[in-house]
């Protein structure tokens, strides 16, 4: 069992007994391990994504640029958003080492069912353990 | 679902077809192994031909020491800048700074006269020739940067009840419990198939004193440890209260605190003692080169196009939305890599593969003003780092201006990990409500004291999209040299260019190795 792992299943052993999910307007939550503690997928977006993808995933331009996550049809299919997460490119790192695949199905449910994407077809951990390994 | 039906290689391959080939090989991001860092080396520049031109992007210290060392040389040098501002990276932030993130938030540093922050670099070991060699040949001063302060805290809050303890006292008693336990072993015998009697005898001696242990070998309270930890009071002068011993911390809690997580920090190699910052700030480096090479910088210049022909090279660049083109015999292009990943340029696969291979990490750093120096005046701190396992991660206070009256600046928070991506994420004012809120489970005063701050959490820095390059064993071995080698007639310098990621040592000795080598390949095309 690697380390990750470990720390995943300590994660949703805690997250059944006495964490409790915190909404995005609560006081912020930080994580306490190299793993992300938030588990719901708005909350995921909340702490790592939109630092980068900003709030309404409207992206953001500089010497460089994010892109935009809002309207991008390239999430139409929810696999390049996560082999996007899973393994980076770019200026995008790759966060399998930070989330379980459990967090990745969810962040991905959630960006392709927000700003202006419609796709409700839902992925679970098992569509992103190929990616994440 | 699709995906249950593909194995992975399709999957791979599907990914190559639609996110690029480059996608499949970005390995998992990991701090890449860091090379030991080397004497600066000589330059040859004997034959640079008449007249001809460098083109080089981005001011940062690699641009700007590329720019320096080939003017010198005879060629002609131009740099193009992002930025209104030399120098990247080694940034310094003072009152009336103000800097806008991408998103569009503004923040105005507040500071009082004299204090500032390093947002970027803050940190020069003795061993970074190149830093070193540069501040000393444009007289840069620099001043001692304390980085280990036996009096500054470490805090866990799962260990003695949430309360910092001082690092002399972890140090002390961690080194005397080791020692103790490891004489214990000699003495039960547990080391006699290892070692000679005379050796076993020498090393218990040696236990003893390097951890102040009595003659039996117990860590206990008494004057030698108290030398070593501090006292419970101290020895007066005249007719004061008498001294009393410190009695050491419980073994078993010390052990299960983590504390002794923290004790190597000012061990290793980067962090040694002697290590310098320059006097004033960081900037000093980037003015000291602006000096030399100022007047070949046009700044606010973003470069978004890169082109190359048999004949030279040619940007297409962007000054308050008016397109220019600057057109060069060769380029040096520093460019963080985050960002030249996305600028379409004329270089063949394995150059752009290995462009589009390095992530950045993610780091925030947050400069917290105080109305006094409670940290020197209440706990006795001078300089140096207090670490936690908060999401600050640690307190450094500052290295000069010791004793000074007025307000003073301290480094709130340096993180890295989840947390370094948590405090990006919350906008600039959260950051430092954060920051204050959770400082004060160190310092108590925090409340009271507190005056303004300003933070930078760099993926929000628009120009560097991250703090720095992480290699990995494997991006290393599959792209390194083809990142490094001259592509035609461009060449990429800067830190990402390096064994020594995250140091400005990279960017310089990387900026000296690829323009020397630049030279060579110009010299032997006789172009
Ligand atoms: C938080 C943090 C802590 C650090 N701590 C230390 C330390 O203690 N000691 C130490 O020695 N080093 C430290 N470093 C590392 C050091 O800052 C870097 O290694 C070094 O400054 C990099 O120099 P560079 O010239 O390679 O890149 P940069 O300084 O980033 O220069 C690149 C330049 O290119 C410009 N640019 C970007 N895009 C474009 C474009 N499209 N067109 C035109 N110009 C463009 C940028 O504006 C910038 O000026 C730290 C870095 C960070 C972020
Ligand atoms: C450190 C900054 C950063 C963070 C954090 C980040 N991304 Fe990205 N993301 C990028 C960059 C840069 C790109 C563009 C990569 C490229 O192709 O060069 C990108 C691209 C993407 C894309 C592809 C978009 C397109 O149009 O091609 C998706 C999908 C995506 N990110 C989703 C996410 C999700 C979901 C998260 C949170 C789990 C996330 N990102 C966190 C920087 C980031």
């Amino acid at each position: 069992m690697n380390i990750k792992r470990l720390v995943s299943t300590a994660i949703v052993m805690c997250s059944a007994m006495v964490c409790v999910s915190v909404s995005a307007k609560e006081e912020p939550m930080f994580s306490s391990s190299g793993v992300f503690v938030q588990q719901e997928g708005e909350n995921i977006y909340r702490a790592l994504c939109q630092g980068c993808h900003m709030p309404n995933g409207e992206g953001a331009v500089g010497a460089g640029q994010y892109p935009a996550l809002a309207e991008n049809p390239k999430l139409g299919t929810p696999h390049y958003a996560i082999f996007m997460v899973s393994k980076g490119l770019g200026g995008m790192p790759a966060f399998s080492q930070m989330l379980t695949d459990e967090q990745i199905a969810e962040v991905v449910n959630f960006v392709r069912a927000s700003f202006g994407n419609n796709h409700t077809d839902i992925i679970t951990a098992k569509d992103v353990t190929p990616f994440s390994n | 679902m699709i995906v249950h039906s593909m194995n992975r290689r399709q999957l791979l391959s599907w990914i190559g077809k639609t996110a690029g080939v480059s996608a499949m090989y970005q390995a998992m991001s990991s701090l890449g192994f860091a090379a030991e860092s080397r004497p600066m080396s000589h330059l040859n520049f004997s034959g640079a031909p008449k007249g001809a031109s460098v083109l080089i992007l981005g001011a940062g210290l690699a641009g700007m020491a590329a720019a320096y060392e080939l003017s010198q040389a005879g060629y002609k040098v131009k740099i193009l800048e992002y930025n209104g501002r030399a120098g990247g990276r080694c940034w310094t932030l003072r009152g009336g700074d103000t800097f806008t993130e991408l998103g569009g938030e503004k923040q105005t540093c507040e500071f009082s006269d004299g204090n500032y922050i390093n947002p970027g670099p803050w940190r020069i070991p003795h061993d970074h020739h190149h830093v070193m060699e540069y501040c000393n040949k444009f007289g840069v001063a620099l001043e001692p940067f304390c980085q280990l302060n036996y009096n500054a805290y470490l805090h866990s809050t799962q260990a003695f009840d949430g309360k910092p303890q001082r690092y002399r006292h972890v140090q002390a008693d961690y080194q005397g419990y080791i020692s103790e336990m490891l004489g214990k072993v000699v003495k039960q015998g547990a080391l006699d198939d290892e070692l000679t009697l005379e050796d076993r005898e020498r090393l218990f001696e040696s236990l003893r004193s390097f951890a102040a242990l009595d003659e039996n070998g117990a860590y206990k309270k008494s004057l030698e440890t108290s030398m070593r930890r501090g006292f419970a009071i101290d020895p007066p002068g005249g007719l004061g209260p008498s001294t009393q011993y410190s009695e050491p911390l419980d073994r078993s809690a010390l052990i299960q605190s983590e504390l002794w997580e923290h004790i190597w920090k000012g061990q290793q190699l980067r962090h040694m003692s002697t290590i310098f910052q320059p006097v004033g700030g960081m900037d000093s480096i980037a003015k000291a080169f602006v000096q030399r090479v100022g007047q070949f910088i046009e700044y606010n210049a973003k470069v978004t196009h890169i082109d190359q022909s048999d004949t030279g090279v040619s940007a297409t660049y962007t000054v308050n939305g008016e397109e220019k083109v600057a057109s060069a015999d060769w380029c040096v292009c520093t460019i963080p890599l985050s960002i030249l990943g996305q600028i379409p340029m004329k270089v063949g696969t394995a150059m752009q593969m290995a462009i589009r291979a390095v992530p950045y990490d993610a780091s925030i750093k947050i400069g917290l003003e105080f109305k006094r120096r409670f940290w020197e005046q209440d706990d006795t701190i001078y300089g140096g780092l207090s670490y936690t396992d908060l999401p600050i991660s640690q307190i450094s206070y500052p290295s000069s201006n010791f004793g000074s009256k007025g307000a003073g600046v301290l480094l709130g928070a340096y993180t890295y990990g989840p947390n370094a991506y948590e405090f990006t994420s919350l906008p600039p004012a959260q950051r430092i409500k954060q920051a204050v809120k959770y400082g004060a489970q160190i310092h108590p005063q925090y409340t009271e004291e507190f005056a303004n701050g300003i933070s930078v959490g760099w993926h929000r820095v628009p120009w560097t999209l991250g703090c720095y390059g992480m290699w990995t064993e494997e991006t290393r071995k599959a792209h390194y040299e083809n990142l490094c080698n001259i592509d035609g007639r461009i060449v990429l310098a800067g830190e990402h260019a390096s064994y020594l990621p995250a140091w400005q040592e990279g960017a310089l000795s990387s900026a000296r190795d690829a323009i020397q080598r630049l030279h060579n390949e110009i010299v032997s095309t006789g172009a």
